[in-house]
């Protein structure tokens, strides 16, 4: 475990506490009309660390994901990111949080209209005041950290999925996040692409120190890559523990779930 | 909005319950739209324009639609003057075609057709631009690196709608001149000196600015319609092709309502 007192300096010079990359959730529930999704959610996230949250599709880790990055306002309950509760923000309240935080999402969500560096570039020319030169070495830093110097001229739709995945990670680390949230950061690669990934997952963490939340049902991925793993099932947390504990554990969700077997307590409609 | 449930309704019973959900639905569109304006003012107040972005959407509304609107506006005003030439000439007033072109096309034509054309073109291209953005989580994206989507979307679009109307409408108003124009000349035998004389006549600048104010509310219009169909689409590719077409045609009833009221307060007010 890292230390949590440590100290690190952003784009802009500034300093920050590692603290303040805990994230609490307590008591999440969201719902629409006819259909409870979340049924009180609670975990932690620890400063530094990677926690993963496993399940079914539709069984509610997305809109989690997606409550944690106040994407979606969770219905009730407190998510904490380091000291501020962000249930209830409004837009402008959260965008103060969101500025700590990076997303990638599952499907890489670039601007298709802008290019590789303009994408990158975004969040740097929108919120920080900083140079075009200072913007052009940090782009060019961070398509160098997830292993794509010199493609800022490309546009999304020129790139593979995979490349477009670790474009979506240099755009989301470009303004020093202390969080990352990955939606299925692998779905859709393969192999070779997929490990890649997991390891500038693992990189982020090691080289930045940032707190990493993934949302994934890639098994062989999460046990790789995480430090917490929690599975949520039917929109409530069914277990939770590093990857070792969840490998042994008993439960029969959990273990039907890991060993991708098609019976047992898990119900898959069309099947 | 379908109930989903009422299948077995009669159908008095049926109406009776959708009425007040139609009702409600209008009443919430509008107040969406309203909304997504006053957000839009707020941040164009601010000043937080991207002078890039804002280009780029002169271009888009502006410029890209001038061939269509001038091609438009041109046969518009042939035709009006192939009608009133034959009709006027019985008459021995002939000298009148100018006038009456000009004054059709200044006043309603070239405003009109410059709002159905640019909605036609571009607050449909609005709609599908944002839709899929929306749908393919770009929208997200957008929130979650601390960027309000209607700051980023909406008012560039909107000042280039406001701006590159009445710009377009001015040039259709010239092309649909010299489509009646040469039509009355070189088809029905109108005297060429009396066409423009006429319009010197009869018309003032004033109906030329007037015909040019209703497009700035026309461009206000389709700016909105289509970023608000772009905005509140979900689901995908299908939604994309209802947002699309819904902005068309909420754009032009839309700008055929304002055109009636800006008609009554710009040209019979006075």
């Amino acid at each position: 475990m890292t230390d949590s007192t440590e100290i690190h300096t952003e784009n802009d010079g500034s300093e920050r506490n590692a603290e303040t990359s805990r994230i609490v959730m307590n008591d999440v529930r969201f719902s629409v009309p006819g259909k409870d999704i979340l049924k009180g959610i609670t975990l932690t996230a620890e400063p530094g660390e990677i926690l993963s949250i496993m399940g079914m599709s539709g069984s509610g880790k997305t809109t989690l994901l997606h409550c944690i990055g106040g994407l979606t306002a969770a219905t009730s309950g407190e998510i904490y990111v380091g000291d501020q509760q962000i249930v209830g923000m409004t837009e402008d309240q959260l965008n103060h949080v969101r500025e700590r935080m990076g997303m990638v999402f599952q499907y890489s969500a670039l601007f298709d209209s802008l290019t590789v560096f303009e994408n990158v570039a975004f969040g740097l020319r929108r919120r920080r005041k900083l140079s075009e030169a200072k913007i052009r070495e940090i782009v060019h830093d961070k398509l160098s950290v997830v292993g794509l110097p010199g493609i800022e001229k490309q546009y999304p739709s020129e790139l593979s999925g995979g490349m477009a995945k670790r474009v979506g990670l240099a755009r989301a680390i470009a303004m020093e996040p202390e969080i990352l949230l990955y939606d299925e950061p692998t779905s859709g690669l393969d192999p070779v692409v997929a490990s890649v990934v997991d390891e500038l997952i693992m990189e982020m963490r090691d080289r930045l120190n940032v707190t990493s939340i993934v949302v994934s049902h890639n098994i062989k991925s999460i046990l790789r890559v995480s430090d917490h793993i929690a599975m949520v099932h039917g929109g409530e947390l069914q277990a939770h523990g590093t990857p070792d504990e969840l490998r042994s554990c008993a439960d029969p969700i959990v273990r039907q779930f890991i060993e991708g077997r098609p019976h047992g307590p898990i119900e898959v409609a069309h099947l | 909005m379908t109930d989903q449930t009422s299948g077995a309704a009669p159908p008095v019973a049926t109406v009776s319950r959708h009425d007040p959900s139609i009702l409600t639905n209008v009443l919430v569109y509008l107040g969406e739209v309203t909304v997504l304006l006053a957000q839009a003012l707020k941040f164009i107040i601010r000043g937080r324009i991207n002078a890039r972005d804002l280009m780029q959407q002169m271009a888009f509304l502006g410029v890209n639609s001038v061939v269509i609107a001038l091609l438009t506006s041109f046969s518009s005003g042939a035709v009006i003057a192939l009608y009133f030439a034959q009709f006027l000439v019985q008459y021995g007033q002939q000298w009148l075609v100018g006038a009456v072109v000009s004054l059709a096309i200044s006043r309603e034509l070239a405003p009109v057709l410059t709002g159905v054309v640019v909605a036609a073109r571009a607050g449909s291209a609005i709609a599908a631009e944002i839709g899929t953005m929306k749908v393919t989580e770009q929208i997200d994206a957008l929130r979650a690196l601390a960027v309000d989507p209607v700051e980023y979307l909406v008012p560039p679009r909107l000042i280039a709608g406001l701006i590159m109307l009445p710009l377009v409408c001015a040039l259709a108003d010239a092309s649909g001149i010299l489509g009646g124009y040469l039509v009355s000349v070189y088809l029905e035998g109108v005297p060429a000196g009396s066409f423009p004389l006429s319009i010197r006549q009869f018309l003032e600048p004033s109906d030329f600015m007037r015909g040019l104010i209703k497009t700035i509310f026309f461009g206000l219009i389709i700016v909105i319609v289509g970023c608000h169909q772009g905005l509140r689409t979900k689901g995908g590719a299908t939604e994309v092709g209802r947002a699309t077409t819904n902005s068309v045609v909420l754009s032009i009833v839309f700008i055929y309502i304002a055109d009636f009221f800006l008609a009554r307060i710009l040209f019979l007010a006075s």
